[in-house]
């Protein structure tokens, strides 16, 4: 489906959201389930600041050494008896799939759940091809049902209800209409129908977590098993990775898997951790007998090297999106955007360019909230900022008043003395709009936002006093 | 593309020359993981497996390695037949061959051996077939209630994945803190230039899924069931 969903301007798709109350009351309780969950797996792991730190060392590391590291990876894949493609672009890795796949005269393709191929279109590629591709896991698999697209980088579906997902599965998949539309009835129902696909498929498809460099591994984080079967009954494996995602040695998989799994649903390990090397060995049964793993650019080496270079840190573990106000209010699918939330909103400017997506750096109150949770520590507030400085001074394109704020921050914050009387004026200011430091009637720019949702009122104590406080020795 | 080519465009935007020859130094100023979990020993990491397999959906046996054979069965009365089981020396060497040969199957309990003696298709479709996969377990991880299944000859995954209910046996000497320790181990492999087997899979309880509303639902493309049984004296 590629990046973009359609070709509506921006507030006009978070118009349409705004209008869907089921989603808004979904996002909202799922935020507050994930974040809860999210919070407690944190809390259990002890020094959680030392795990982000060592993570963070980890995606500088192998950021700065990406060409080693691919090399390496590269190498260990083909010894393992495997073969690499690298992708310069979604066409060049389509291509590539599209080959293999007529090499083994593969008709039937299931995949587990991959935003990568998702970025690349690479279904609708394969049914060009004349091929059926099926999306196993459950949540892609109710949107694959009537092409409906992902509102989250985890959960694709949240944005739907059990009583409209039962519906499709009454129209598309023969459901009975006198069973229930509780969750375990509708889960098992798929999994017999899919169960049939999996032991007839040709060709199995999977995105990936991590590779791993030294053994020339591939690491699969699911919970359904689908990501399992997909691995082991097809007799042809093809992966695709962003050419970043990927890891020194074991030691490293095992602090990133933990921060993944606890950061995107606060669990511990998800129930699967598949890690394949190769294709299956001589005198193995299962497993494929023809391993590819498709590296691909896209758009992330013009990235390396620049002033946005953090975001290519992103493990994919959505707790931003969890975590963000802006998201909770408009949804995923405002984003217009397979990668939605914070750091949808620092992506895909820069895969997809700011054409189309120049309003989404200012889709953000720029609370900082995605910063905090962020596991390997991507400045994704700042990078937010930084976009609008992109926009404002090389692009020239935002709105005047956005380009007079942009100036005046400017200005302010790179004088200290000014920026802190900004901040506090900003907090004094507001305050008479404010109710139990929540705004409900907000002045000037912010009614339209106020007509919909409460916002934080800046707090009396800035960050910059709090700062100054906490260096001084006092405790925050 | 040419990796070459893909690669040399990396080392310019990070202004520099190419390189694939000389390992990058991994100077790591934090290491949190291995404090986490390691003042343990045997037994209290047996009581924190356990305690993380009430949350996972996951009922935990102690038997001993002479009443293997009787948990075993009793894991047969639970779920219920067929079984679909590894092609593996330990079974033997636990003293369940007579229980796979004899006593099950003179219950009308089939006893279905993964075997690469058997095509592809045969060893699925029995699979398929079994109510229980029997599996055994390399490494089990205290803090997330994990085993470590390596796959081999023998070792088919689809036993793990394809049965109705998941079982698995574990020496408890084979507890391990966390991830971290099953991961040293893996990387010694490495280390001295082993070929990895072909998949190891870190399983935590049967499969799961909360893609409808948030709502937890246990079994759904992998196993609904599972079952660990530690052996207390292995």
């Amino acid at each position: 489906m590629a990046i973009q969903f359609n070709q509506h301007k921006f507030n006009d798709n978070v118009e349409e959201n705004l209008q869907n109350d089921f989603m808004r009351g979904a996002v909202a309780s799922a935020q507050n389930h994930l974040y809860t969950k999210r919070l407690d797996a944190v809390e259990e792991l002890g020094d959680w600041e030392e795990w982000r730190n060592h993570a963070q060392e980890i995606r500088q590391h192998v950021l700065e050494n990406l060409d080693y590291y691919l090399h390496e990876l590269a190498s260990n894949v083909e010894k393992a008896g495997g073969h690499v493609h690298f992708a310069r672009d979604a066409e060049d890795a389509n291509a590539y799939i599209r080959k293999v796949v007529r090499q083994k005269n593969a008709k039937k393709i299931v995949k587990s759940k991959s935003m990568v191929t998702e970025e690349i279109s690479l279904n609708e590629a394969l049914e060009a091809e004349g091929c059926q591709v099926l999306e196993t896991d459950l949540g892609e698999y109710i949107l694959q049902l009537e092409g409906d697209k992902p509102s989250h980088i985890v959960a694709p579906s949240l944005h739907k209800n059990k009583d409209q997902i039962k519906e499709v599965f009454v129209e598309k998949l023969g459901y009975d209409p006198q069973n229930t539309s509780e969750a375990g009835e509708l889960a098992r129902y798929v999994r017999g129908i899919l169960r049939d696909e999996f032991l007839t498929a040709d060709l199995g498809v999977t995105g990936c977590n991590f590779a791993v460099a030294d053994s020339g591994s591939i690491c699969l984080v699911t919970n359904e098993g689908n990501g399992g079967l997909v691995t082991t009954i097809p007799k042809t494996h093809i992966a695709v990775m962003g050419m970043e995602r990927l890891v020194p040695s074991m030691e490293e998989l095992d602090v990133l898997v933990s921060m993944l799994t606890r950061s995107a649903v606060g669990q511990k390990l998800s129930s699967y951790v598949n890690i394949v090397t190769g294709p299956k060995h001589r005198d193995e049964v299962d497993g494929p007998e023809e391993f590819h793993l498709v590296v691909l650019d896209n758009g992330r080496s013009s990235i390396l090297g620049g002033d946005f270079e953090e975001v290519l840190q992103c493990i994919r573990c959505g707790a931003c999106v969890n975590t963000c106000p802006v998201y909770r209010h408009i949804g995923g699918h405002s984003y217009n955007s397979i990668y939605s939330g914070p750091i949808g909103a620092v992506l895909t400017p820069l895969l997809a360019g700011y054409d189309d997506y120049k309003e989404l750096p200012y889709a953000s109150s720029l609370c900082g909230a995605c910063t905090d949770v962020c596991p390997v520590k991507i400045p994704l507030h700042e990078l937010l900022l930084k976009h609008r400085q992109v926009i404002v001074e090389e692009e020239g394109r935002a709105p005047v008043a956005e380009g007079a704020m942009m100036k005046l921050f400017e200005f302010g914050a790179s004088r200290s003395p000014l920026y802190r009387l900004g901040t506090k004026v900003a907090a004094t200011a507001i305050r008479p709009f404010a109710k139990d430091d929540m705004i409900s009637k907000g002045p000037g720019p912010l009614k339209a936002w106020t007509d919909i949702r409460d916002f934080p009122a800046p707090k009396r104590e800035s960050l910059r006093d709090w700062f100054d406080k906490r260096d001084k020795g006092g405790k925050a | 593309m040419e990796k070459t080519q893909f690669l040399a465009t990396l080392a310019s935007r990070l202004q520099r020359d190419v390189n694939t020859t000389k390992k990058p130094a991994r100077n790591w100023q934090h290491r949190p993981q291995e404090q986490h979990y390691t003042p343990m020993n045997n037994a209290e990491l047996l009581v924190a497996f356990k305690e993380q397999c009430t949350r996972i959906h996951t009922d935990v046996m102690e038997t001993t390695r002479e009443n293997l054979s009787e948990a075993v069965a009793q894991v047969v009365n639970k779920y219920g037949g067929p079984l679909s089981v590894w092609d593996d020396p330990r079974f033997a060497e636990y003293a369940l061959t007579p229980l796979f040969t004899t006593i099950l199957p003179a219950q009308n309990t089939a006893v279905y051996t993964w075997s690469n003696q058997k095509t592809r298709e045969e060893n699925f479709a029995e699979a398929n077939a079994a109510r229980i996969g029997l599996v055994f377990s390399e490494y089990a991880l205290a803090e997330s209630g994990t085993v470590v299944l390596y796959s081999a000859d023998g070792a088919g995954k689809a036993v793990g994945l394809l049965p109705h209910a998941f079982v698995a046996i574990i020496p408890q000497s084979s507890l391990l803190p966390r991830m971290t320790q099953a991961s040293q181990a893996i990387q010694q492999r490495v280390d001295r230039g082993e070929l990895l087997p072909h998949a190891i899979d870190y399983v935590s309880g049967p499969s799961n899924s909360a893609d409808i509303e948030m709502k937890l639902v246990v079994g759904v493309h992998g196993p609904v069931e599972a079952t660990y049984i530690v052996l207390t004296d292995c």
